[in-house]
């Protein structure tokens, strides 16, 4: 049953990448930027639930009421602020480097707000496991919570860009965005509507991401956040199936290789796999190939 | 009469001038006791952070590559030579004449890394290439962490990822043994033979290197593949052999910064925080702020940015929060459309000149 076991475990994992991932594809997909904030705003949304479970000694649900409703803002406010006046520079390389210096930033607040000392984040999720084959294969209740969450997020961003007009205006951006503009879309509209759902998600990425691995600190969020980037990257970044895809391979290729390989090269495995994935396919799974116009 | 200097090389010699100034000043200020030894104890580090700097400003400014890896191959140089130096530690060689070899080992190792990594890497484009070459410094920098290499008790060189303590159990047999990469402990006892004018040496003879490349004619061929691929391609020049080259160089003088970084402290270890991805970032931080393509620019941001977070010290937790700040702002107003044309309306230069020009205006009037 260890095999089992540890598939049922990368799968979980899988989960929250896919989770963390949407939000970075769907914000490279638009603003054509690597968001390197991304992973710093799961960190803050698992201390902002910390706080309102701990502190305010507020009901769970609240707790991620709370801890999304701020990431969207947040994510709103660093669009505005650090990220949209630079949308028109000459090199995109000048909005990754404050993309990064975004991520220090909040780094450090939150280092001087909650302190260094890292706390215990216990589970939000109170489900019962679930024993299968006669007790020998315990499913814990976040592992059925978090994938349960990650398919209905998949679903409803699915519906949600196929079906609505915000969801197709932000289709039109993504593939041309003087033409949408023309259209009568509003660009600066959409792109903050982007950076508001996956701010939001990483909320809920961070809270189920904390409540498998349960020490909080204000650097927890970078390693998730750069491995849900490879997980998009794998999947093909852009595109919304590709991060779910690629995430779940990432989780899965992480957990196989710790269980069976080697500990200590469980990362190596993850980034060996991207990079030969990328050599065979150099847009990913699921992306698209763009032809070369002269 | 003189030949007429041009305007490439009196660059290149403002450059150099401003790096031995620089050394100059500092050891003036050093013989005068001036420096505090938080200073002392960096400046073989400014080297070998400048070293980086240029190498990954070959890659970006003037390969037009993207790379987040770039503290992989300074990993690459910094084991290959510290390995070096481990081996031949207790041998009859000149100390001097060992660390120059190893400081070769450290070049010829990473730019063999950067020869096989970029063959596969190069043929990717933009933010693609990015993270790819950001995974193999990830793998780079797991590998040495989980690396054994030792001499076993019959003089038998041994290279793996098993600890020759989990095979051994016999306490007499494995004091016999010689350690000399001990996992994720690292190397240990390192002879510190780096010396902040060994460093400078260094950090010359590369800006040399890259300021030649860049004004000649193998430079102008893969400054024309930057700017336009398909045009270069069409006018004849092979893209796979250029880039490739800068790509070797760029490693090359990274492991050249490494094998400085691994003769600098005793102990060395793989750790994120010494060659993990946010090292890389660093070096690309360091890169984009004093200004793509230039040489003179990486060198002053990478002093500016390692000196900052030490002279804000007395603020102590507000330090690295200011340092954030000070980072966002900075790319904000060098980068963005709007702050760009704000300092050109109220630029000092525009206003002297519309005051000369007003001046002549009056004269002919």
């Amino acid at each position: 049953m260890g095999f089992i076991d540890a598939f049922v475990k990368g799968i979980s994992l899988g989960s929250v990448y896919a989770i963390i991932a949407l939000g970075y594809t769907m914000v490279y997909g638009i603003a054509k930027m690597l968001n390197f904030a991304h992973g710093d705003v799961i960190m803050v949304g698992a201390y902002i639930s910390y706080t309102v479970m701990y502190n305010l000694k507020m009901p769970v649900w609240m707790s991620i009421v709370a801890a999304v409703i701020f990431c969207t803002v947040l994510g709103i406010t660093i669009e505005k602020i650090a990220y949209k006046p630079l949308r028109k520079a000459s090199s995109s390389l000048a909005v990754l480097i404050t993309a990064i210096g975004v991520s220090y930033l909040l780094q450090n607040i939150a280092l001087l707000v909650f302190g260094s000392n890292p706390k215990m984040y216990t589970s939000v999720v109170q489900t019962p496991p679930v024993k299968l084959a006669g007790g020998e294969l315990i499913i814990t209740g976040k592992t059925i919570v978090t994938v349960a969450v990650c398919i209905v997020i998949m679903i409803a961003l699915t519906l949600f860009i196929n079906k609505t007009k915000p969801g197709q205006a932000m289709l039109a951006v993504s593939e041309d965005k003087g033409a949408a503009q023309l259209m009568g879309i509003s660009v600066n509209g959409t792109i903050a509507l982007t950076f508001a759902i996956g701010s939001g998600l990483a909320a809920v990425a961070g809270v189920l991401y904390l409540s498998s691995y349960t020490t909080l600190d204000p650097y927890v969020g970078s390693m998730p956040g750069i491995k849900a980037f490879v997980a998009a990257v794998l999947g093909g970044i852009g595109s919304i199936p590709g991060a779910f895809v690629g995430g779940l391979l990432l989780g899965l290729i992480e957990i196989l290789g710790k269980t069976y390989i080697s500990t200590v090269l469980s990362d190596a495995i993850v980034f060996g796999v991207l990079i030969i994935v990328l050599l065979v396919k150099p847009t990913g799974i699921f992306g698209k190939n763009i032809q070369e116009k002269v | 009469m003189l030949k007429k200097i041009s305007k490439n090389t009196k660059s290149s010699f403002i450059t150099c001038a401003l790096v031995i100034v620089i050394y100059a000043v500092i050891q003036i200020m050093n013989s005068a006791g001036s420096l505090s030894s938080l200073i002392k104890g960096m400046l073989v580090l400014l080297c070998v952070y400048s070293m980086m700097a240029i190498s990954l400003n070959l890659t970006v400014g003037v390969l037009g590559e993207l790379s987040l890896g770039h503290a992989g191959f300074m990993c690459v140089g910094a084991f290959s030579s510290g390995l070096f130096t481990q081996m031949l530690k207790t041998g009859p060689m000149n100390p001097n004449l060992r660390f120059f070899l190893a400081i070769m080992v450290g070049i010829v190792c990473a730019a063999l890394f950067g020869f096989l990594i970029g063959i596969p890497v190069l043929r990717l484009k933009g933010d693609y290439l990015a993270i790819v070459t950001l995974g193999f410094g990830e793998i780079i920098k797991s590998i040495f962490n989980a690396l054994y290499a030792y001499k076993d008790a019959n003089g038998v060189f041994h290279l793996s990822f098993t600890s020759p303590k989990a095979t051994v159990t016999d306490e007499a047999v494995i004091s016999q043994y010689k350690i000399y990469i001990d996992g994720s402990a690292g190397i240990t006892r390192n002879p510190m033979q780096s010396t902040f004018t060994i460093g400078i040496i260094m950090l010359l003879i590369s800006l040399v290197i890259i300021l030649n490349l860049m004004h000649s004619r193998t430079g102008r061929a893969v400054m024309a593949i930057r700017d336009n691929r398909i045009a270069a391609e069409s006018v004849g020049i092979h893209i796979t052999k250029y880039k490739l080259l800068a790509f070797t160089l760029s490693a090359a003088i990274a492991g050249a910064a490494g094998a400085l970084y691994a003769h600098n402290a005793p102990s060395l270890m793989a750790t994120s925080a010494k060659f993990g991805y946010n090292m890389s970032i660093m070096f690309l931080v360091f890169v984009v702020l004093g200004g793509i393509g230039s040489m003179r620019g990486s060198i002053i941001a990478t002093i500016i940015l390692t000196v900052l977070p030490e002279l804000l010290r007395f603020l102590n937790t507000y330090r690295m929060l200011i340092y954030s700040i000070v980072l966002i702002v900075m790319m904000l107003w060098n980068w963005a459309p709007a702050c760009k044309n704000f300092r050109e309306k109220y630029s000092l230069k525009r206003f002297l000149r519309m005051k000369l020009t007003k001046k002549k205006t009056e004269e002919e009037v």
